[in-house]
């Protein structure tokens, strides 16, 4: 497949726009500007394109929702907070390909009639705060951002919001709560963000990897795009591999590739021929996988079928030698830490569920402790605004439905047998 | 007092929003930058040149783990120690720098050389364990290795 999204980031220079105008950017932007933003719409809605965050909603239906409020001006935000553990899909693009995403940023603002946009990057992304800052700076330069776009009767203004280290404002409730200079805490819906986001304006709010696909659609057509990869949610997808894996890293391949074949063809298996436990396929909030379970399409409609998710396509690869009692205790320290306090079920649940499997795993688990972490989580799934609490309850059910002798094991056996 | 750049830089930030209270977590980081932390002259300062209460400046930072609530070391390290970078071996490095440095998590070293912050996922899993030194990214770590980095910083 060719390369979309990581296009020309061996070029040391990849985020210089005049590399990226070399390299053919910034020529589907005039392709769009002379199309009428329903036209757009329309281009997107065939090509299948669905959000790359990790809910996998449709984008043109999302877009329509925002343009048909009559309410202005219309906020573009990019979801640049790319924070749930194991994955680094976006930040190749950010630090390599800034311009791809800008010129996907101005195609969707044309499309929208919305005037102003912002990254919402990570305090952790210091290094793409200064790329994109160059970037955005560099695209004023030519023309592309500000008042006159291409000579055409067109604004749009862009700028980078640092946010500076909180899990929780990748949700877009939440990360719009932070942009206005607020505690990020999400709100209720509805209202959606398309009709009451950004200062209480209609608001659209993409991920990083989904803006970045703009500029090929344009190029190639919504009918060709579709074509790429999985049927019923086309397109290219980055998956981003780590852990005991011979060749970690992130690749560009075609939506819907078999995790078997990602771990063991494109990254070389298991690292030092080790044999495998477990597999967290999208990200630490994404139900866990046994070995014999990897026969998935990774794509948002199949994952679900096969008992897990895409979410971030976040393939977390483990051996034999890690402790998964271990691994779900680190995440539940993880989900309590980035709890933003708002819902009781989640600000304390996530709290009692650490401190059970903390003793579980530190030899101090008593009879009845599996049956209690369920109950807690039971407790918490389904009951708080956000899915950050559903995604905590989660990962304690799933490493118990598909591990539970090993956390029997460390009850009868006073701890864990595995050296680490 | 924020230095006259900073306040210019400020006014900058402000003029990107539609809103003063929109600049205000950009705001703290310039004033972070001026006073090496969130002292309460970095918030007094926040509060007067955006017109927002230092209350409300204060409720928001706190949320934020990446601000500097105390004072620091000259040079913050920040060590993942999430999944991708634990079942490589980042506890550790976490005693290592322990042993080796005096750096306690949450803690600055005698000399105030070094703070160290244990963080939740860097984004760098695919070259774990990872940390950032102040602004540098420093990935496939080992303890040789981390001895070569800390030694750039003084």
């Amino acid at each position: 497949m060719e390369k979309v999204l990581l296009k020309n980031i061996d070029n040391p220079d990849s985020a210089d726009i005049g590399e990226y105008r070399k390299a053919g950017g910034y020529r589907s932007l005039p392709k769009a500007l002379e199309l009428e933003p329903k036209a757009i719409i329309e281009e997107v809605k065939k090509a299948g394109l669905r959000g790359r965050g990790g809910a996998g909603f449709p984008v043109a239906m999302k877009w329509t929702f925002a343009s048909s409020d009559p309410k202005f001006p219309k906020y573009l935000l990019c979801n640049a907070d790319e924070g749930e553990p194991g994955t680094f899909k976006d930040r190749p693009i950010l630090e390599k390909n800034p311009h791809l995403l800008i010129e996907g940023m101005i195609i969707s603002g044309y499309t929208l009639k919305a005037e102003y946009g912002y990254i919402y990057l990570r305090g952790e992304y210091p290094e793409a705060k200064h790329i994109l800052d160059k970037a955005i700076a560099q695209a004023y330069e030519n023309g592309f951002l500000g008042e006159k776009i291409a000579g055409k009767d067109v604004r749009f203004h862009l700028a980078v919001h640092q946010g500076a280290g909180a899990y929780i404002c990748g949700e877009e409730t939440a990360l719009i709560e932070s942009l206005e200079g607020d505690r990020g805490q999400p709100r209720i819906k509805p209202p959606f963000p398309v009709n009451v986001g950004a200062f209480s304006m209609p608001t659209v709010v993409n991920n990083v990897e989904t803006l970045s696909n703009l500029p090929y659609i344009i190029e190639i057509g919504g009918e060709a795009y579709s074509k790429i990869g999985s049927p019923d949610c086309p397109g290219p997808k980055l998956y981003c591999v780590s852990g005991h894996i011979e060749k970690p890293g992130v690749y560009e391949l075609p939506m819907g590739t078999i995790l078997k074949d990602i771990i063991y063809t494109h990254c070389g298996g298991i690292k030092g021929g080790g044999k495998l436990k477990a597999v967290i396929p999208g990200g630490i909030s994404t139900p866990v996988l046994p070995p014999d379970k990897l026969d998935c399409p990774m794509d948002f409609v199949n994952m679900p079928k096969h008992g897990s998710m895409l979410g971030s396509g976040a393939v977390i690869v483990m051996d034999e030698s890690v402790c998964l009692v271990k691994v779900c205790y680190r995440a539940l320290k993880f989900f309590e830490h980035e709890s933003c306090g708002k819902c009781t079920p989640c600000r304390e649940g996530t709290g009692w569920l650490r401190s059970i499997l903390g003793r579980i795993e530190d030899g101090s688990g008593v009879d009845g402790d599996i049956e209690l972490l369920l109950s807690v989580s039971g407790n918490i799934m389904g009951k708080t605004f956000c899915p950050l609490g559903d995604g905590a309850a989660s990962v304690v059910q799933n490493f118990i439905k598909h591990f539970r002798p090993e956390f029997e094991d460390h009850i009868k056996n006073a701890g864990c047998s595995l050296k680490n | 007092m924020l230095s006259e750049a900073a306040i210019k830089e400020i006014e900058a930030i402000r003029a990107k929003y539609p809103t003063a209270r929109a600049a205000l977590l950009p705001a703290i980081y310039v004033a972070q930058r001026e006073f090496g932390w969130l002292s309460p002259e970095a918030y007094e300062a926040v509060s007067d040149i955006l017109g927002i209460p230092k209350a409300i400046a204060r409720g928001v930072a706190t949320f934020y783990a990446m601000y500097r609530h105390r004072p620091m070391g000259r040079n913050v390290v920040q060590l993942c120690t999430n999944v991708s970078c634990m079942i490589l071996g980042a506890e550790k490095l976490v005693d290592f720098l322990k042993n080796r440095y005096s750096l306690e998590p949450g803690g600055t070293d005698p000399d105030g050389r070094f703070s160290l912050v244990i963080m939740e996922c860097i984004g760098a899993c695919g070259t774990a364990p990872a940390m950032l030194v102040n602004e540098d990214f420093y990935e496939n770590l080992t303890e040789k290795y981390i001895e070569e980095i800390l030694g750039k910083y003084k």
